[in-house]
Protein backbone atom coordinates (compact mmCIF):
# COMPACT_ATOMS: atom_id res chain seq x y z
CA UNK A 1 0.00 0.00 0.00
CA UNK A 2 2.60 2.78 0.41
CA UNK A 3 4.19 1.70 -2.64
CA UNK A 4 0.45 2.31 -4.23
CA UNK A 5 0.97 5.62 -2.50
CA UNK A 6 4.34 6.53 -3.21
CA UNK A 7 3.75 5.75 -7.30
CA UNK A 8 0.07 7.71 -6.96
CA UNK A 9 2.29 10.78 -5.70
CA UNK A 10 4.45 10.47 -8.16
CA UNK A 11 2.06 10.20 -10.94
CA UNK A 12 -0.13 13.50 -9.31
CA UNK A 13 3.45 15.34 -9.41
CA UNK A 14 3.66 14.82 -13.22
CA UNK A 15 -0.21 16.08 -13.55
CA UNK A 16 1.26 19.01 -11.81
CA UNK A 17 4.37 19.64 -13.63
CA UNK A 18 2.03 20.09 -16.67
CA UNK A 19 0.18 22.72 -15.58
CA UNK A 20 3.90 24.71 -14.44
CA UNK A 21 4.94 24.47 -18.22
CA UNK A 22 1.62 25.34 -19.47
CA UNK A 23 0.63 27.94 -16.45
CA UNK A 24 0.11 31.11 -18.59
CA UNK A 25 0.81 33.61 -15.76
CA UNK A 26 3.88 33.28 -14.20
CA UNK A 27 1.54 32.75 -10.57
CA UNK A 28 0.00 29.77 -12.14
CA UNK A 29 3.61 28.53 -12.68
CA UNK A 30 4.64 29.31 -8.70
CA UNK A 31 1.65 27.49 -7.41
CA UNK A 32 2.52 24.81 -9.58
CA UNK A 33 6.07 24.54 -7.83
CA UNK A 34 4.54 25.36 -3.80
CA UNK A 35 2.48 22.12 -4.72
CA UNK A 36 5.61 20.44 -6.49
CA UNK A 37 7.17 21.05 -3.43
CA UNK A 38 4.99 20.06 -0.70
CA UNK A 39 4.50 16.67 -2.62
CA UNK A 40 8.06 15.74 -2.83
CA UNK A 41 8.33 16.15 1.51
CA UNK A 42 5.37 13.64 1.11
CA UNK A 43 7.09 11.61 -1.51
CA UNK A 44 10.27 11.96 0.68
CA UNK A 45 8.57 10.68 4.09
CA UNK A 46 6.86 7.95 2.54
CA UNK A 47 9.99 6.40 0.39
CA UNK A 48 11.56 6.47 4.12
CA UNK A 49 8.43 3.81 5.03
CA UNK A 50 9.39 1.85 2.03
CA UNK A 51 12.92 1.59 2.52
CA UNK A 52 12.68 1.13 6.21
CA UNK A 53 14.69 4.12 6.90
CA UNK A 54 13.33 5.96 9.78
CA UNK A 55 15.78 9.21 9.39
CA UNK A 56 13.76 10.26 5.88
CA UNK A 57 11.47 11.94 8.27
CA UNK A 58 14.08 14.67 9.07
CA UNK A 59 14.82 15.28 5.36
CA UNK A 60 11.20 15.92 4.73
CA UNK A 61 10.64 18.04 7.43
CA UNK A 62 13.68 20.21 6.32
CA UNK A 63 12.52 20.25 2.76
CA UNK A 64 8.97 21.49 3.54
CA UNK A 65 10.40 24.40 5.58
CA UNK A 66 13.13 25.33 2.59
CA UNK A 67 9.58 24.78 0.12
CA UNK A 68 7.86 26.98 1.81
CA UNK A 69 9.87 29.88 2.48
CA UNK A 70 11.16 29.82 -1.11
CA UNK A 71 7.52 30.66 -2.42
CA UNK A 72 7.40 33.28 -0.45
CA UNK A 73 10.45 34.68 -1.72
CA UNK A 74 9.84 34.31 -5.03
CA UNK A 75 6.26 35.86 -4.40
CA UNK A 76 8.19 38.87 -3.08
CA UNK A 77 9.93 38.73 -6.11
CA UNK A 78 7.46 37.73 -8.61
CA UNK A 79 5.56 41.09 -9.02
CA UNK A 80 8.73 43.11 -10.09
CA UNK A 81 10.33 43.27 -13.92
CA UNK A 82 13.78 43.65 -14.42
CA UNK A 83 14.03 47.52 -13.77
CA UNK A 84 12.32 46.93 -10.50
CA UNK A 85 9.28 48.45 -11.57
CA UNK A 86 5.89 46.41 -11.05
CA UNK A 87 4.34 44.73 -14.42
CA UNK A 88 1.14 43.11 -15.04
CA UNK A 89 0.59 39.28 -14.58
CA UNK A 90 0.98 38.56 -18.36
CA UNK A 91 3.95 36.71 -19.62
CA UNK A 92 6.36 33.79 -18.14
CA UNK B 1 -6.65 -3.70 11.78
CA UNK B 2 -4.82 -0.69 12.17
CA UNK B 3 -2.89 -1.70 9.28
CA UNK B 4 -5.94 -1.71 6.96
CA UNK B 5 -6.77 1.61 9.19
CA UNK B 6 -3.31 3.42 8.08
CA UNK B 7 -4.19 1.72 4.46
CA UNK B 8 -7.74 3.43 4.17
CA UNK B 9 -6.27 6.45 4.92
CA UNK B 10 -3.41 6.63 2.69
CA UNK B 11 -6.19 5.34 -0.17
CA UNK B 12 -8.36 8.78 1.07
CA UNK B 13 -4.92 10.64 0.80
CA UNK B 14 -4.43 9.76 -2.34
CA UNK B 15 -7.84 10.78 -3.75
CA UNK B 16 -7.53 13.97 -2.45
CA UNK B 17 -4.06 14.52 -3.87
CA UNK B 18 -5.26 13.35 -7.63
CA UNK B 19 -8.47 15.28 -6.85
CA UNK B 20 -6.61 18.65 -6.73
CA UNK B 21 -4.21 17.82 -9.08
CA UNK B 22 -6.69 17.40 -11.98
CA UNK B 23 -8.60 20.92 -10.28
CA UNK B 24 -5.37 22.58 -11.13
CA UNK B 25 -5.15 21.19 -14.51
CA UNK B 26 -8.59 21.86 -15.43
CA UNK B 27 -9.79 24.97 -13.37
CA UNK B 28 -10.19 27.98 -15.59
CA UNK B 29 -8.83 30.51 -13.90
CA UNK B 30 -5.73 31.57 -11.29
CA UNK B 31 -7.72 32.00 -8.64
CA UNK B 32 -10.19 28.86 -8.44
CA UNK B 33 -6.97 26.95 -9.53
CA UNK B 34 -5.34 28.50 -5.98
CA UNK B 35 -8.62 27.11 -4.28
CA UNK B 36 -8.18 24.11 -5.63
CA UNK B 37 -4.88 23.18 -5.33
CA UNK B 38 -4.59 24.73 -1.92
CA UNK B 39 -7.45 22.78 0.00
CA UNK B 40 -7.22 19.56 -1.44
CA UNK B 41 -3.61 19.18 -0.88
CA UNK B 42 -3.99 20.29 2.52
CA UNK B 43 -6.66 17.42 3.28
CA UNK B 44 -4.65 15.18 0.93
CA UNK B 45 -1.77 15.67 3.06
CA UNK B 46 -3.40 15.19 5.95
CA UNK B 47 -4.45 11.99 5.17
CA UNK B 48 -1.67 10.18 3.85
CA UNK B 49 0.57 11.86 6.73
CA UNK B 50 -2.13 10.45 9.43
CA UNK B 51 -2.18 7.10 7.99
CA UNK B 52 1.69 6.95 7.91
CA UNK B 53 1.58 7.86 11.32
CA UNK B 54 -0.67 4.86 12.19
CA UNK B 55 1.78 2.14 10.26
CA UNK B 56 4.55 3.56 12.00
CA UNK B 57 2.85 2.82 15.49
CA UNK B 58 3.69 4.97 18.23
CA UNK B 59 7.20 6.61 18.68
CA UNK B 60 9.70 8.47 17.55
CA UNK B 61 8.90 8.12 13.54
CA UNK B 62 5.26 9.13 14.35
CA UNK B 63 5.86 12.39 16.26
CA UNK B 64 8.68 13.50 13.34
CA UNK B 65 4.98 12.62 11.26
CA UNK B 66 2.46 14.68 13.42
CA UNK B 67 5.26 18.00 13.50
CA UNK B 68 5.13 17.45 9.62
CA UNK B 69 1.75 17.28 9.29
CA UNK B 70 1.10 20.47 11.21
CA UNK B 71 3.81 22.09 9.70
CA UNK B 72 2.41 21.94 5.97
CA UNK B 73 -1.06 22.49 7.52
CA UNK B 74 -0.28 25.97 8.92
CA UNK B 75 1.75 26.75 6.31
CA UNK B 76 -0.64 25.84 3.52
CA UNK B 77 -2.96 28.30 3.76
CA UNK B 78 -0.43 31.00 4.66
CA UNK B 79 1.04 30.33 1.10
CA UNK B 80 -2.42 30.62 -0.89
CA UNK B 81 -2.80 33.64 1.04
CA UNK B 82 0.72 35.31 -0.40
CA UNK B 83 -0.22 33.72 -3.75
CA UNK B 84 -3.51 35.36 -3.96
CA UNK B 85 -2.40 39.00 -2.26
CA UNK B 86 0.65 38.86 -5.15
CA UNK B 87 -1.68 38.02 -8.02
CA UNK B 88 -4.14 40.95 -6.67
CA UNK B 89 -0.88 43.43 -6.36
CA UNK B 90 0.06 42.48 -9.99
CA UNK B 91 -2.74 43.29 -11.45
CA UNK B 92 -4.66 39.30 -12.28
CA UNK B 93 -8.01 39.96 -11.53
CA UNK B 94 -10.23 37.15 -11.11
CA UNK B 95 -12.17 36.17 -13.92
CA UNK B 96 -15.45 36.63 -11.45
CA UNK B 97 -14.80 40.10 -11.82
CA UNK B 98 -15.46 39.92 -15.46
CA UNK B 99 -19.09 40.95 -14.48
CA UNK B 100 -18.96 43.74 -12.34
CA UNK B 101 -15.87 44.89 -9.37
CA UNK B 102 -15.95 43.73 -6.28
CA UNK B 103 -17.32 46.24 -3.64
CA UNK B 104 -14.72 47.95 -1.82
CA UNK B 105 -14.16 47.64 1.28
Amino acid sequence: MILVAALALILSMALVLARALRGPTRYDRILAANILGTKTALLIAVYGFLDGRPDFLDIALAYALINFTGVVAVLKYASLRRSGRRDGPGEA
Amino acid sequence: MLETLAGALLGIGILFTWAGAIGLLRFPDFHTRLHAAGVTETLGMGAIVAGLMLHAGLGQAALKLLLLGLFLFVTAPIASHALAAAARHGGLRPRAEEAGPSPKR
